[in-house]
């Protein structure tokens, strides 16, 4: 990208409340949440299960009210109690499960977006996305059905579906969950690639912690339910970066001052699953 | 030349064969007179019943009559029943409006219908058409519902994001959501229509394979009556394919590995 392009897509979450349920249940995922993503930034949201960042997520993606506090992207409010919420284009979601349309190939995945909008036609939305496809190395696949393809092939041409948008923000709940390795890694360079080529505000839900270091400019711990952020980490590591520097002093470093707070609050969400169960 | 391979496989021999011992133990049963069953035509006077009814134009009007009852009440049964579902699953309000009473009219058994169809219809063409039509619309219903239900809300989610208005989730995403379950509900509901029909031909038909093995029923005629049945069987058979294939060329998602 050129350097004078500006960058949008500046996040603030401002004093978030969710509560599930207010009627019955009453299930507080969220309380009193605050801080801030900056526009291009890659954000890194880790906590344990349970704790409401999912719920986050959701909230800013306009799927899901919150109960009260505020959200705004590049200063407009996107959310909050008094506000109806609706998705939009600016902020794409890759969800923790997948969601391609199994119906449709995967060029008709890709190009969804820019045809319902009726932004593009059919056939030039179909070459651009034949070109990111080529691209990232996937050029053989635009006419095969999701269910063909392996779940990291899944995952990236998901990842695809949301860049050919070009939103403001990409939100990813843990997109490479129950990958290898090996996948993972050729996830993450992928990831690193896409990026560089065009930075954008990153959301990123993930458990593993290599993960989170090795693509985050940040990292925001999650205290345990209601979340809360408990501590951010911010990682100075340059970018474009390669897996080598996961052996780097810094990054081990860092690794274990998030690894601390993370095991902190998870023996918290263990103690607090002891006594409810007591 | 591969699909020549493949109708020869040990599994399809097997089946022939199965065929084969079948044949041979009726054969069997007949010859040696089992109890209860000595009036069990050869399968030989069978087959020479079957020749002569193939050969027949009345025969070949029954399968007129028969299919043509099917598919009027079975299309009927989509044409209402798929958008009935899909409004169910799409608008809370619809659905607390029918839901109730719908499933207090489903358990009842389409043939427990016969008697309210044959006072109120005016033919009873219309009345046949109508019991084939309540054979398949509760079962289409229910699968296009559950089909709806089971749609992934992160499809909705992801659409919507997309850019979805709430009409393009709609078709696009709830109607091929539900596919599947559509053709699962044609699948089953096709196999009831064939129930329905033939009881509803014995009852109160005039022609149609039903009607046709009735009448040799009380012709005595048991080899034709043998021939009526292997007839409904495979006359069921050739739906339940076409609903097959109206499946592959629908989900073309769903066939290709
Ligand atoms: N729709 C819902 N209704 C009630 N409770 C919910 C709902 N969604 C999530 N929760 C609860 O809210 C809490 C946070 O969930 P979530 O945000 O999914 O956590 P995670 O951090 O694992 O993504 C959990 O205790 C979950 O059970
Ligand atoms: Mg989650």
């Amino acid at each position: 990208m050129t350097t004078h392009d500006k960058i949008e897509g500046a996040i603030s979450i401002r004093k978030v409340t969710k509560i599930y349920d207010p009627e019955g249940a009453r299930v507080m995922a969220m309380k009193d949440c605050s801080f801030e993503m900056g526009a291009g930034e890659f954000t890194i949201i880790v906590g344990p299960s349970g704790c409401g960042k999912t719920t986050l997520l959701n909230a800013i993606a306009g799927f899901d009210t919150i109960t009260s506090g505020e959200i705004l992207l590049d200063g407009d409010t996107i959310s909050s109690s008094l506000k109806q919420i609706k998705p939009n284009v600016d902020r794409m979601v890759v969800f923790q499960n997948g969601a391609l349309f199994p119906w449709k190939t995967v060029i008709e995945n890709i190009t969804y977006g820019p045809v319902v909008q009726d932004r593009m036609k059919k056939s030039a939305a179909a070459e651009l996305a034949k070109g990111m496809l080529h691209q990232v190395g996937l050029g053989e696949i635009g006419d095969k059905y999701p269910e063909e393809l392996s779940s990291g092939v899944q995952r990236r041409v998901e990842i695809l579906r949301a860049l050919i948008n070009q939103p403001k923000v990409v939100m990813l709940d843990e997109p490479f969950r129950g990958l290898d390795a090996v996948a993972k890694t050729v996830m993450h360079e992928f990831l690193m690639e896409v990026f560089c080529a065009s930075p954008r505000t990153m959301f990123f839900i993930t458990h593993d912690l290599d993960e989170a270091i090795f693509l985050g400019h940040k990292v925001v711990i999650m205290t345990t339910r209601p979340a809360q952020v408990k501590k951010i980490v911010p990682v100075a590591l340059p970018w474009p970066r390669e897996h080598h520097i996961m052996n780097s002093r810094e990054y081990l470093e860092l690794k274990q001052e998030v690894l601390e707070a993370v095991h902190e609050e998870a023996k918290k969400a263990f103690e607090a699953g002891e006594r409810e169960l007591a | 030349m591969k699909k020549m391979k493949k109708i020869f496989t040990v599994s399809t021999l097997r089946g022939l064969l199965s065929i084969i011992l079948f044949v041979v133990l009726w054969q069997l049963v007949v010859f040696a007179k089992v109890p209860y069953l000595e009036n069990l035509p050869y399968p030989k006077d069978v087959a020479v019943h079957g020749v002569e009814a193939v050969q027949s134009k009345t025969y070949w009007l029954n399968w007129e009559i028969s299919l043509i009852r099917v598919f009027v009440g079975f299309i009927a049964a989509q044409v209402i029943g798929i958008p009935f579902g899909l409004a169910m699953g799409a608008s809370k309000v619809f659905r607390d409006f029918t839901f109730s009473a719908f499933e207090m009219l489903r358990p009842v058994p389409p043939i427990a219908w016969i008697p309210l169809a044959i006072l109120f219809w005016p033919t009873r063409e219309l009345s046949i058409y109508f019991l084939v039509f309540v054979g398949a619309f509760f079962i289409v219903v229910i699968n296009v519902l559950q089909g709806v239900s089971n749609i992934s809300v992160s499809l909705k989610w992801a659409a919507s994001s997309l850019g979805a208005r709430p009409k393009d989730v709609f078709w696009k995403i709830m109607v091929p959501g539900s596919l599947p379950s559509i053709i699962t509900g044609m699948t089953v509901g096709m196999g009831v229509t064939w129930n329905v029909l033939i009881a509803a031909e014995m009852i109160a038909g005039q022609g149609g394979l039903g009607r046709m093995t009735w009448e040799a029923y009380t012709n005595h005629n048991i080899p034709l009556i043998v021939v009526g049945m292997v007839s409904i069987g495979v006359a069921g058979y050739l739906c339940s394919m076409a609903i097959r294939w109206l499946g592959e060329q629908a989900m073309p998602w769903k066939k290709r590995f």
